[in-house]
C-alpha cells in the first residue's frame, strides 16, 4: 500500500506532485496506526507552511497525531469533508481522504523527500 | 515496566491475541491487546452483542483468617460487614489523606475468606499496603500468578456463557459470584463488568485460560460477540463513568472529590482516610470530579487544562469521543463553584479555548 510516484515524509505523509501543485495526505501505514480516526483539525486556505511545518491534526481515538506539509508552500484548498467524515482517512488515505493542496514553492525541496521505494525500505526499518 | 528485568509481562493469551491480529502495547507492566477490529466497532460490539476480554492482568489478593474482615473494614472506606457470601462490593484501599492507593472490588468467599480484585499496575504497591496495615488473625496472599481473568460483556452475555455452563446465571444478580465449573472447568463467575453492560467476569486458573476463551468465542461469535481490547475498554469504561485508577483517581485526590462518596460509609467506624474524609466532608470539597460533553469542535485529552475565561478552574482527567452518542465526552476535576450540571466553561485544546458544559453522569446508561 504504497503508491508509486508519490514522495514520502518519515512522518508518514505523502505528497502528489501536479506540476506546481501538490496535494497532501498520510499514508496507508500512518493510518492503520492510529486506527478509527474521528477527527481532523485543518488549516485556513492561504496560510504558507515551511517544509515539514506542522500544518493540523489527525486524531484517533486514543491518539493525537501532528501533521507535517512534506513541501513549502501555500495552502490553496483543504479537505473540509474530512470534518464531517474523517473517516475517509481510514478508508481511502491517498484518494477521498486527501487533506491539502499546496502550492510548491520550491521543487528542488523534494530532493528531502522519500520514493517508494524508499519509504517501503524505512518501513521496514522501523518494523525492526 | 518489571523492575526487576525491565520486560513485560504477558499473560496466558498472548499467542492467542497475536494470531487475532491484536496490537499489543504496554499496559500497567503487561503487554495487552488494544484493539483488534477496531476500536469503535469493538465497542459497539459490546453495546449491541458482546465482547471478550483479556483482563488476565488484574490483580488478586487473598485475605484470610478469623481477623479478615476486620482487615477489610480498616483498610476501605465501604462497608465490607454488609457482604454476604457470594456478593462482591466496589471500594478502594485508601491513604490516610483519604485519596486512592487504588480503587478494587471486595469479595466475600466466608466469613474467614475475601478476595480483593486490584488494578493491574498496582498489585505490588496494594500487597505491601495492606500487608502493612494487617491486623492480628490475618494472612495476605498475592493470588494474582494463580489466576486468569476474562470479561465476558453485553446484552448477549448470558446467552452466549448459558451454551457452556450448567451454573444458573438467570439467578445470579449484579455484583453476585459463584464458584462452578464452565466447560469442565473450575471457575469463579461474577457478575460484574467495567463497560456500563450485563456481563460476567470470570476467574480461572492461568493453565485453562486458552481453552475457555476459544470457547467463548466460538459460542458467542454466532450471536455477534467479538474479542476486545483496551481501547474499547477505555471508550466503554468512560461513557459509564467508571473511574481509571492513575487518571480519574489517584493518591493526590480523595474519594469525595472523586465523586465516589457513595463507597464511604463513615458511620461503620474507624478506618484509614475517616478522619481527613469527616474532616473533607464537613468543611466542603473545593473541587470535584464532574463529566462534560464538548459542545465546540474538539476532543478532550488527559491533562488539558479545563478555565473559565481567563481563569484556570480545573484539569481534564478522561476525554474522548463516545462512540454510543456520537459526541465527544470527558471527565475531569473543576473548583466545586463550576461542578453543577449545565455549567459551561472551556477546555484548551492546542491553544485554543472549546466550549463544554457540565452534564449528568453515566453519560450511557443500557436501558436494560
Amino acid at each position: 500500500m504504497v503508491p508509486e510516484g508519490l514522495h514520502y515524509t518519515k512522518a508518514h505523509e505523502w505528497i502528489k506532485v501536479e506540476g506546481d501543485r501538490g496535494r497532501i495526505g498520510i499514508t496507508h501505514f500512518a493510518q492503520s496506526q492510529l486506527g478509527d480516526i474521528v477527527f481532523a483539525e485543518l488549516p485556513q486556505v492561504g496560510r504558507v507552511l515551511r517544509q515539514m511545518e506542522a500544518f493540523g491534526v489527525v486524531e484517533s481515538v486514543k491518539a493525537v497525531s501532528d501533521l507535517y506539509c512534506p513541501l513549502t508552500g501555500e495552502v490553496l484548498e483543504v479537505n473540509s469533508s474530512l470534518e464531517s467524515s474523517p473517516e475517509q482517512i481510514n478508508a481511502d488515505p491517498y484518494g477521498e481522504g486527501w487533506i491539502i493542496a499546496v502550492h510548491i514553492a520550491d521543487p528542488r525541496e523534494l530532493a528531502n523527500l522519500m520514493s517508494a521505494e524508499e519509504y517501503k525500505a524505512f518501513l521496514a526499518a522501523e518494523e525492526h | 515496566m518489571n523492575a526487576a528485568t525491565g520486560l513485560l509481562k504477558r499473560t496466558p493469551l498472548f499467542e492467542a491475541h497475536r494470531r487475532l491480529g491484536a496490537r499489543m502495547v504496554a499496559f500497567g507492566g503487561w503487554e495487552m491487546p488494544v484493539q483488534y477490529a477496531g476500536i469503535l466497532d469493538e465497542h459497539r460490539a459490546v453495546r449491541e452483542h458482546a465482547g471478550l476480554f483479556d483482563v488476565s492482568h488484574m490483580g488478586e489478593i487473598e485475605l484470610r483468617g478469623s481477623g479478615a474482615l476486620e482487615a477489610i473494614q480498616r483498610l476501605t472506606p465501604n462497608d465490607a460487614s454488609r457482604l454476604s457470601v457470594g456478593e462482591v462490593q466496589y471500594s478502594a484501599l485508601t491513604t490516610p489523606d483519604g485519596t486512592f492507593v487504588d480503587d478494587i472490588t471486595v469479595y466475600k468467599f466466608a466469613d474467614d475468606r475475601y478476595w480483593l480484585t486490584v488494578n493491574a499496575a498496582n498489585t505490588e504497591k496494594d500487597f505491601a499496603w495492606i500487608r502493612e496495615h494487617l491486623v492480628s488473625n490475618a494472612e495476605v496472599k498475592d493470588i494474582s500468578d494463580d489466576m486468569a481473568l476474562l470479561a465476558l460483556q453485553g446484552p448477549r452475555a448470558q446467552e452466549i456463557l448459558e451454551k457452556l455452563t450448567s451454573v444458573d446465571l438467570r439467578t445470579l444478580r449484579y455484583f453476585r459470584f459463584v464458584e462452578g465449573q464452565v466447560i469442565g472447568i473450575d471457575c469463579c463467575i461474577s457478575r460484574t463488568g467495567y463497560t456500563g453492560e450485563d456481563g460476567f467476569e470470570i476467574y480461572i486458573p492461568p493453565q485453562h485460560t486458552v481453552t475457555l476463551w476459544n470457547a467463548l468465542l466460538e459460542a458467542g461469535t454466532p450471536v455477534g460477540l467479538q474479542p476486545c481490547g483496551l481501547g474499547a475498554r477505555d471508550t466503554l469504561r468512560l461513557e459509564a463513568k467508571m473511574a481509571l485508577y492513575g487518571q480519574d483517581i489517584d493518591d493526590r485526590h480523595t474519594v469525595l472529590e472523586a465523586d465516589l462518596g457513595w463507597i464511604v460509609k463513615l458511620e461503620k467506624g474507624e478506618f484509614i482516610g475517616r478522619e481527613a474524609l469527616v474532616r473533607q466532608k464537613a468543611n466542603g470539597i473545593s473541587r470535584k470530579l464532574v463529566g462534560f460533553e464538548m459542545c465546540g469542535r474538539g476532543i478532550a485529552r488527559p491533562h488539558y487544562a479545563i478555565v473559565s475565561g481567563s481563569q484556570s478552574i480545573g484539569e481534564v482527567t478522561s476525554g474522548g469521543p463516545s462512540p454510543s452518542l456520537g459526541k465527544n465526552i470527558g471527565l475531569g476535576y473543576v473548583a466545586t463553584q463550576y461542578a453543577a450540571i449545565g455549567t459551561e466553561f472551556d477546555i484548551v485544546i492546542r491553544g485554543q479555548s472549546v466550549a463544554a458544559r457540565v452534564v449528568r453522569t453515566p453519560f450511557y446508561k443500557r436501558a436494560h
